[in-house]
């Protein structure tokens, strides 16, 4: 700040003694003006803003769009987390009006949505038929299949409440072994890390674009202005005021490129939430594509600027120094 | 004001366009600076615009070393002097008044104190009524005094100018001489650099020749 703050007193005082106030005031006003001056600029222009704002927006709706399905997926899956199926095991001697017991304790629980009782005769036949070794089973003498009760808890059950609960359950009388059948859903999420880190891996690469792309126009803006940063350099135009101009039109091309982004985005959200509703209708779930957040949309504008402003900065940086007045 | 001592400038071809140049031109002092083309005059011109810098020996500018100011601290340094090129230098995507105003709001004037500023600059080259024109509409005798009002807006210790009347006509040359006049006699010291020997000799002024880089002789005015 103590640098800027010279600066200030340097660009005002250094002529005429001007309070700091004014001073102040000039250089935002100043500032105000190279802002809107700048969006001028580009107005002027609009097909060729329009190209540079459409190749940036590309590039930046690629890794959100991606992101903005994953989040969707995520979404979906949550759900499944909680719809987990724990399967309770008891001991071969228990009774069954000892598992009755535990089901209505089981029962009472907060996060179990419900519980059903499985016989040893109803597994063995389920077994029978689903496992395809019915004859081999008849020659047992004896069922080998306990008795088992299946709690399903309710699908907004927390991952560690749900290992709560499965400890609990594991505590209780009889019981032989507990099982939560999630499995799948831990693969689902790995799977589901990966992409995340891969789109991650794309957003950087394409932001790297997005900076060199904004870069080389504004090296063609500097170029085609050379003759006036020439003249601003004879009369005592500091480096920084020569680059505000520039900078600011980084800014416009960034909010332009980021608006362009979520025009692609929701637009590809609008053309696909159509056909995902039927699919879904197709499983009987009641799931539908989000469109982008508010967060989301103000974390996309700031990057989209943000790149802006650095691709524009990488270029003024290397080509203002190399024009100097002759 | 300005102060030449043993000032040499080398090229990195190797090549000498100023060697060890001394004089002294005082504040409210007017002196053109002449020779033939390649003598050295726009070489000095810009030792003292820092737009190269000295070699050897020093140049010393309203009581500053010119070799001492850095590279950031130049462009506040030219704010005190006052440049007038032969192709003035205008931008033509802007108004006459933009043109002359541009000193200004680099030095981050308010906008009030521009406009009054900007009209009086352009009153004294005769001008006032061209304000809102484009500079590509001007004559060349009105291009250069927009050139000089923007070189004087923002009331410089001293003027440099790089033959100013190179491309105009000898009454148009007058002219413009008769307002660098005028500041001269509000106390900024004016150096001129030009070939028009006519022209000189009428005004009779001190005259600094140069040759081949060197100082051959220095004269003082006859008026």
């Amino acid at each position: 700040m103590n640098r800027r703050d010279a600066r200030l007193r340097d660009e005002s005082g250094a002529r005429d003694k001007l309070g700091l106030g004014t001073a102040l005031r000039t250089w935002g006003l100043r500032h105000a003006q190279v802002f809107f001056y700048s969006l001028g600029q580009l107005w002027r222009t609009p097909l060729s803003l329009l190209m540079t704002a459409t190749v940036i927006g590309i590039a930046l709706a690629l890794p959100t769009g991606l992101h903005v399905l994953l989040q969707n997926a995520q979404r979906l899956s949550d759900g499944w987390d909680g719809a987990a199926k724990i399967s309770v095991f008891f001991g071969l001697p228990t009774l069954e009006s000892q598992v009755r017991k535990v089901q209505t304790d089981i029962q009472q629980l907060p996060e179990v949505a419900n519980v059903v009782f499985i016989s040893r005769e109803q597994a063995l036949s389920e077994f029978k038929q689903q496992s395809g070794f019915g004859e081999a089973l008849n020659a047992l003498t004896e069922n080998p299949l306990p008795q088992v009760l299946v709690v399903s808890p309710k699908s907004s059950t927390e991952p560690t409440a749900l290992d709560q609960l499965v400890e609990r359950l594991r505590a209780l009388p009889q019981v032989e072994y507990v099982q939560l059948d999630r499995q799948w859903v831990k693969r689902l999420f790995a799977i589901m890390a990966i992409a995340s880190r891969g789109i991650d891996i794309l957003g950087g690469m394409l932001a790297l674009g997005v900076v060199l792309v904004i870069g080389n126009t504004i090296r063609l803006a500097i170029q085609n202005r050379r003759e006036e940063i020439v003249v601003i350099k004879l009369i005592g135009g500091t480096d920084a005021f020569i680059r505000r101009p520039f900078l600011y039109t980084g800014f416009w091309y960034g909010l332009a490129g980021g608006i362009m982004a979520l025009v692609f985005i929701d637009g590809a959200i609008a053309l696909l939430s159509g056909p995902v509703e039927r699919l879904a209708g197709l499983y009987h779930t009641p799931f539908r594509l989000y469109y982008l957040d508010l967060i989301t949309i103000t974390q996309l504008l700031g990057v989209s600027i943000g790149l802006g402003w650095m691709g524009s900065w990488l270029a003024v940086g290397r080509h203002l120094r190399a024009i100097e007045p002759r | 004001m300005i102060q030449f001592i043993n000032a040499s400038k080398r090229y990195p071809s190797g090549f000498d366009a100023l060697l060890n140049v001394s004089f002294e031109l005082q504040a409210g002092e007017f002196a053109f600076l002449t020779g033939h083309s390649g003598a050295g005059k726009s070489t000095l011109l810009k030792l003292i615009a820092l737009l190269e810098r000295t070699s050897r020996g020093q140049v010393i500018v309203n009581g500053q070393n010119t070799q001492k100011i850095s590279r950031r601290r130049i462009p506040y340094y030219r704010r005190n002097i006052g440049f007038i090129f032969q192709d003035h230098q205008l931008l033509f995507d802007r108004s006459v008044f933009d043109n002359v105003a541009l000193p200004l709001i680099i030095a981050g004037l308010p906008p009030r104190e521009i406009g009054r500023r900007v009209r009086a600059a352009l009153d004294k080259v005769g001008l006032l009524s061209k304000e809102k024109s484009s500079p590509i509409t001007l004559s060349g005798g009105e291009q250069q005094r927009v050139g000089i009002a923007r070189a004087v807006v923002n009331k410089p210790a001293v003027l440099l100018a790089d033959e100013p009347t190179g491309n105009l006509d000898p009454e148009l040359s007058l002219e413009i001489m008769q307002i660098f006049e005028q500041f001269r006699q509000v106390g900024v010291s004016v150096l001129i650099a030009s070939h028009d020997w006519d022209l000189i000799r009428r005004l009779g002024h001190r005259v600094l020749t140069l040759k081949t880089g060197r100082l051959i002789a220095d004269t003082q005015g006859v008026t």
